[in-house]
């Protein structure tokens, strides 16, 4: 990619805490104005890759450069110019949210007229301006959502890049969040998620795991380099075991555990379908084919590892300052 | 600039919308004013004071310790709810950070200081003139604008308000016992003695007591020159330290 053109230019970045590997060589490059994707496990590093991005973690190793800005230099410059959208949103609670979109427009230098135009702007934008002067701490995690957005779209950033931003919200609180960035002209767009979903909305996916990059590209590019067709049971998860074991022998399918039952593919899965069927009888509770996701591709370019989000705590930080999670 | 008014507005803003706050500021150093100088009213004198004389400026030094305390409390709040990671991607030095949150808090400190005095020289506690007051206020907003650094120095480390807590248990309250604001030196301890010398909170009570005109040979002050250079420098090192902890990067800056 052109560097100019590019909004971010990462190549063998590492980042260590401790003793524990959290990046290890990854690199890749994003278009200005495209909507850009980190999609990995927890554990797999995409969250250390937000900190870096964000300016909150300094460069251990490799390059960096984000709108121009070499971070390794920088870090400060980037600030103005970029929006941070953090898992919990950075809104203070206690105070109403055009007290919150003020403060916020201040941080970034904003002030006077111009200020509380923009915060008018951004209101009607949001569709917050019905609740401008209710307390944060009386609005829903969708709506809280919103009014971080709204901050930090305030001061105009040319890149937002936000963590896991549609953690908590319900599927039309998600939609909604989406769609409004959708509406804004030219913005570079990256955002970790775990949601394979989400991920095939992007116009690129870095694929993530144990610190390195599995899979680079477009959601369709990635999914017809797995090939063939995916195959998905309903099962109980009593019979699960039995049946994960059966489709093995019987049909040489792997199959790993997707909700509500498991998922296998194989260049011709659609073709297995009536015996599939016959052969479990009643303890499939559906079959169905489609082509290869994500998930799929995940699952070939780790060779087996599966897609797996617990809830797990925070790593316990090694020292006074140096740990958090990845 | 526009950052730091922003963030000691915003300080002030959550302070006045926090009810229980205001009036356990204001009302906490009453009761404890009254409770003290109530009690040893005749069994403590301090040369020619009663002890509620006595008591009064080291009742103003606990308004502003535990105003600072209280308000630097807020950065541990503001880390867990998230309130601070976004102003740590502003484009603001953190500098700039520290000082907004500590003038917030230390104007807070001043501003209660400010209701006393003038509630104790409206009661008759404390005879002030104009050159006390101006110089007493002043005493107050150096010792707010040092023990609020202090203690957002403290905070910043800190992960819990538990932590804290135990902190302010272990370190503040003792310093604030220690500094003769509730007993004169020359009485104690000679273990006591050099530990209130060394105490900085010592010498800005002391600072203070100059001030207001409030000191006697009874209390054994050190001169009021020793009492502002070093409570000068306990501020500028509280304010330093707050900087410093500040300015180092880490994961903990986001959840």
């Amino acid at each position: 990619m052109n560097e100019t053109l590019a909004a971010i230019t990462a190549r063998g970045l590492n980042y260590r805490y401790g003793e524990r590997q959290a990046l290890s060589g990854v690199g890749f490059a994003v278009a200005r104005g495209a909507r850009y994707a980190f999609l990995g496990p927890n554990g797999s590093g995409k969250s250390t890759l937000f900190k870096l991005l964000a300016t909150i973690l300094p460069l251990q190793e490799g390059e960096l450069s984000v709108l121009g800005v070499d971070l390794r230099r920088d870090p400060a410059a980037l600030r103005a110019r970029i929006g941070v959208v953090f898992q919990s949103p950075a809104v203070d609670k206690k105070l109403s949210v055009r007290q919150n979109l003020t403060y916020g427009g201040q941080m970034f230098g904003l002030a006077g007229t111009e200020l509380s135009a923009r915060v008018d702007e951004m209101l009607a934008r949001t569709d917050l301006l019905g609740r401008a002067r209710d307390k944060v701490e009386t609005l829903s995690g969708g709506l809280r959502r919103r009014v971080e957005l709204a901050k930090c779209l305030l001061h105009r950033p040319e890149l937002l890049v936000l963590d896991e931003p549609t953690t908590g919200l319900d599927p039309t609180a998600r939609r909604e969040l989406w769609a409004l960035l959708r509406g804004i002209d030219g913005l570079t767009v990256m955002f970790t998620t775990h949601l394979l979903e989400e991920a095939e909305t992007a116009d690129r996916v870095l694929i993530l795991h144990q610190g390195k990059v599995v899979a680079e590209g477009t959601p369709g590019d990635l999914s017809r380099s797995v090939g063939g067709t995916a195959l998905e049971v309903g099962v109980d998860l009593s019979a699960r075991d039995d049946v994960r074991a059966l489709l093995a022998q019987r049909f040489g399918l792997q199959a790993i555990d997707v909700d509500g039952g498991l998922r296998a593919q194989a260049p011709d899965a659609h073709r297995l379908v009536p015996d599939v069927v016959d052969a479990l009888g009643v303890r499939a509770r559906r079959v169905s084919v489609s082509p290869p996701s994500l998930l799929d591709v995940f699952f070939a370019k780790t060779g087996g590892a599966a897609f797996t989000v617990v809830n797990e705590a925070p790593v316990k930080k090694r020292g006074r300052r140096g740990g958090g999670h990845a | 600039m526009r950052a730091v008014v922003a963030l000691w507005h915003r300080e002030l803003v959550r302070f006045l919308g926090d009810r229980a706050r205001v009036i356990g500021s204001l009302g906490q150093p009453v009761v404890f004013f009254l409770l003290f100088a109530g009690a040893l009213r005749d069994s403590l004198r301090v040369g020619d004071q009663s002890y509620g004389e006595f008591f009064f400026p080291g009742t103003l030094a606990m308004i502003v310790m535990f105003t600072a305390i209280f308000a630097t409390i807020t950065v541990i709040e503001d880390r867990k709810e998230g309130f601070l990671q976004g102003v740590l991607v502003a484009p603001v030095p953190r500098s700039a950070i520290a000082l907004g949150k500590i003038l917030g808090g230390a104007t807070l400190g001043f501003l209660l200081g400010a209701v006393f005095l003038f509630g104790g020289a409206a009661f008759g506690i404390i005879v002030l003139d104009a050159a006390r007051l101006l110089s007493g206020l002043a005493v107050l907003l150096l010792l707010a604008f040092a023990l609020t650094a202090c203690g957002f120095a403290l905070a910043w480390l800190m992960d819990s308000t538990a932590g804290y807590h135990g902190i302010m248990m272990l370190v503040l309250m003792p310093a604030l016992m220690l500094s003769g604001a509730f007993f004169p030196q020359p009485g104690a301890h000679a273990l006591v003695r050099l530990l209130m010398a060394s105490n900085p909170l010592t010498y800005g009570v002391g600072l203070l007591r100059h001030a207001l005109g409030n000191a006697n040979m009874a209390m054994g002050l050190p001169s009021p020159t020793v009492c502002l250079v070093a409570t000068l420098a306990f501020a500028l090192a509280s304010f330093a330290l707050a900087t410093f902890v500040t300015t180092r990067r880490s994961a903990r800056d986001a959840t």
